[in-house]
């Protein structure tokens, strides 16, 4: 099995806080991994040293074998995308536009071609726009391409953000939170969407407090608390450790066991 | 406040049973006297004396015409009534008062004009009683059939030539000058402040924004949008037809051809600026000094006998160049502070335009090198010559029609408009117009949908520079000089605030701001020295009832208006914090 990615002894210090301390993580070639910890973990943090959001103190990140680069837009050029915890749509541009942007580092009309309007030009538009509403279609949001993003209800908002980091081709998928807020209709659906990017051999890692649906869903989990890593498992192993529950709920004290 | 609010809603009610009438019989009134001398002395602009309406007489004619709505109740008749009544009334008041002013008292001021204000009085009252409206006037659309298409070609053409018309009219209002003046004047006096034509111009000016509001609120304006969206290219073909039509109009004269020029030169500039500001949303305060660079540039090197360096490219090249170093300078400064947000990026670009019309001020040759002739300027930039021969410095005759010189240049303006115009539209329906307005929407948010927002920011920046550039070196050609003096601040405010009176993000926007910008002080001679302030007025209540502008693109209009108030959308612009959280 190819690794996707492999994320080494990554450090991430903000002057005296240390926010993640030499995590590791390896993701295999089509795989879903849950990533989960308490509040203040440094899960984002993690995501954020991954896709180039933050750079990270000490460690290295390879997607594929070669080293991520550190900007945003390389990491999703390389083929790395994700999903903000708070929505971070573009507001005032439709779902179809929405989409047609996470298109953009895989087309490659200048300023030259989109004033001259050549054949190609035309050809590359057909297929961005083509490809942008088969992944509306494929999300279940193909009836409101054309509505505002900040007019969907949220669960279509969290489905459009997907659809929009599905367009830029990746073949690892960051999710932040992707049922956080949803109703338990709204999270099944989640589910099925998920399988569904999975079985486009696109590897995932989610961060996820809805402890049914990460154990339903991941492949493994890993254990993130006060930013290092914990453990990591198949879902049953982390669900049966005292130390993950301990860490969630707080070890008991003397006077609960006495 | 309150008190005023509860006056009116007292009066309301005491007038509201007989709104209809009252308000009918007003316009009724309105329309006589509209036949009834205005003037008890000849020679006020418009024929205030005589019985036919001309001028602001007809104006406030064309008004009360809207008096119809209190008969048949169409949708959105009480808005639309509101608009046509309140502008009608102001134009009568103003007419009358300027008559007064012009005609020395009270006393020259005729029947017509008393009765006319107070007609239009009532007029106002009745539509202000009338109840609220109940529907807004729907999208209204022609029945299907045969014809449907060609009418509606029709219409875009008519569309064009009444855009082209309003034009024509505005232009026509003789502004004062010094010499004017004197044929009328009771008593011999003469005032250089004799405000007559400016009262012209501004009920023309009042009357044309009643008019279309009256119309939008009767949804005439939205559907014939509509169908001209529908035929777009119809709509262009006829209004690049209007304008190329337009000198043929004009008698041989070659002012308002000179005026129509330098509103073009305007244009193409707000246009480029609107690349920067409406599309990637970066406040670029320094935009004359890309604009400056290009003049500079054509100035010094077609042949002028005051530059310093003795060579004359053709003119093609020069534009090409001018746009290309202008595109250059955008990047030079671009590419060290375009990291900065907002406000810090407006301070450092509000300093490159100082600091550019400094540095033309001083290269003198005491103190630098000897290139502009500082204050001077470069001027006596010779007459462009086509390789055929055809010279833009001499009137010439077509189809029989004597066109003065300023058309040749003119239409040069034209072309340039036209190609900033298309460029700007191809790009903003591109990838990199989406990447644009994703970074101006989300700027994180873009880098992470894999947008390199430098790249594409920096591009934004030197596109606007190089439009800048081509139109400054053909503003040169037309002006025959490059001066500091028409590089300061003021000039890429005015600029600024074309593209946000017309409408962030329209070409459409941004041709009717340079317009009107460029037409109120021309035409408002009395405006000369309170422009900026009157400036800040116009812009404080457009934000305020319009903060879109006059012609939104759809997505601006949704944003302001969806959200709720213009104001919270103002002052909040999508986050750039919390990712991180």
């Amino acid at each position: 099995m190819t690794i996707v990615l492999q994320a080494s002894a990554v450090t991430k210090r903000f002057g005296g806080l240390t926010a993640v301390k030499s995590v590791d993580l390896e993701v295999n070639e089509g795989e879903v991994v849950g990533l989960i910890g308490p509040n203040g973990a440094g899960k984002t943090t993690f995501f954020n040293c991954l896709t180039g959001l933050e750079t990270p103190t000490a460690g290295e990140v390879t997607y594929r074998g070669t080293p991520l680069p550190r900007r945003p837009d390389l990491v999703t050029k390389a083929g790395v995308a994700r999903t903000f915890q708070n929505i971070r749509l573009f507001p005032n541009m439709t779902a179809l536009e929405n989409v047609l942007v996470g298109r953009h580092t895989r087309t490659r009309a200048g300023v030259l071609a989109a004033v001259g309007r050549g054949p190609r030009y035309h050809r590359e538009e057909r297929e961005s726009e083509d490809r942008s509403r088969e992944l509306l279609d494929f999300v279940g949001l193909g009836k409101v391409r054309n509505e505002l993003a900040k007019a969907l209800p949220y669960g279509d908002q969290r489905k459009l953000e997907i659809a929009r980091a599905l367009a830029t081709d990746p073949g690892l998928l960051l999710l932040d939170e992707p049922t956080a807020g949803m109703n338990p209709n709204e999270t099944a659906a989640t589910v099925k969407l998920v399988r569904a990017i999975q079985e486009r051999s696109i590897a995932i890692v989610l961060i996820e407090h809805d402890m049914r649906f990460v154990f339903g869903l991941c492949d493994r989990v890993a254990v993130l608390v006060q930013g290092e890593k914990l453990m990591e498992g198949p879902p049953s192993a982390v669900q049966a450790d005292e130390r993950v529950v301990a860490a969630y709920l707080g070890t008991p004290t003397e006077e609960d066991t006495a | 406040m309150s008190v005023v609010a509860a006056a009116r809603t007292r009066g309301g009610a005491l007038v509201a049973p007989f709104a209809r009438q009252l308000g009918l019989a007003g316009s009724v009134l309105l329309v006589i006297c509209c036949f009834l001398p205005w003037s008890t002395y000849s020679g006020f602009p418009g024929k205030m004396l005589n019985s036919t309406p001309g001028g602001a007489r007809l104006y406030v004619l064309l008004l009360a015409l809207f008096g119809f709505l209190f008969v048949k109740d169409l949708p959105g008749r009480r808005r639309a009534l509101g608009s046509a009544s309140t502008f009608a009334f102001v134009i009568a008041l103003l007419t009358m008062l300027f008559i007064a002013y012009a005609g020395r008292g009270l006393v020259n001021v005729g029947s017509g004009a008393f009765v006319g204000v107070v007609a239009a009085l009532l007029y106002m009252v009745g539509a202000r009683s009338l109840p609220e409206d109940d529907r807004t006037a729907p999208v209204r659309s022609l029945p299907d059939g045969r014809w449907r298409a060609a009418v509606e070609s029709v219409l875009c053409v008519l569309a064009a030539v009444a855009a082209l018309a309003a034009f024509v009219i505005g232009l026509g209002i003789p502004s004062t000058s010094i010499a004017d003046g004197e044929d009328y004047r009771l008593g011999g006096a003469i005032s250089l402040n004799d405000l007559t034509n400016e009262s012209q111009f501004l009920s023309f000016l009042l009357f044309l924004c009643g008019l279309m509001l009256a119309l939008s609120r009767m949804g005439v304006i939205a559907s014939l949008g509509a169908i001209t969206k529908r035929h777009s290219k119809v709509l262009v073909a006829a209004g690049l037809m209007a304008a190329v039509v337009f000198p043929f109009t004009q008698g041989g004269d070659g002012y308002s051809l000179r005026i129509a020029a330098s509103i073009g030169v305007f244009a193409a500039a707000a246009v480029g600026l609107n690349i920067v500001v409406g599309l990637a949303g970066l406040l670029d305060l320094g935009y004359i000094a890309f604009f400056g660079v290009g003049a500079y540039f054509a100035a010094i090197v077609s042949g002028s006998i005051t530059s310093v360096i003795d060579v004359h490219l053709p003119f093609g090249l020069v534009i090409l160049l001018s746009a290309l170093i202008a595109g250059l300078f955008g990047v030079l400064l671009g590419a060290p502070t375009l990291r900065l947000r907002g406000d810090y990026l407006a301070i450092v670009t509000l300093g490159f335009g100082e600091i550019f019309r400094i540095t033309v001020n001083n290269l003198d040759g005491s103190a630098g090198p000897k290139l502009t002739n500082g204050p001077n300027g470069v001027s006596n930039i010779p007459d462009l010559v086509l390789p055929g021969g055809f010279s833009f410095g001499e009137n010439h005759n077509l189809f029989g029609v004597d066109l003065p010189f300023q058309a040749n240049y003119y239409w040069l303006e034209v072309i340039l408009v036209a190609v900033v115009m298309t460029a700007f539209l191809r790009l903003a329906e591109s990838r990199i117009g989406r990447a644009w307005v994703a970074i101006r929407e989300d700027e994180l948010a873009a880098a992470a949908t894999g947008i390199n927002t430098t790249r594409l920011k920096l591009l934004a920046f030197a596109l606007g520079a190089t439009l800048a550039g081509a139109a400054g070196s053909v503003s040169a050609h037309v002006v025959k000089v490059a001066a500091p003096d028409s590089f300061t601040f003021l000039e890429s405010a005015l600029l600024l605030a074309a593209v946000i009176l017309g409408g962030m993000g329209t070409v459409q926007g941004a041709l009717l701001g340079a317009t009107v910008l460029y037409l109120l002080p021309e035409k408002l001679r009395f405006l000369q020295d309170l422009r900026l302030l009157v400036f800040g007025i116009v812009l404080v209540l457009i934000m305020r009832l319009r903060p879109e502008g006059l012609v939104p693109s759809k997505r601006r209009q949704r944003e302001f208006h969806e959200a709720g108030g213009g104001a919270d959308a103002l002052a909040a612009p999508p986050g750039h914090a919390g990712a991180l959280g």
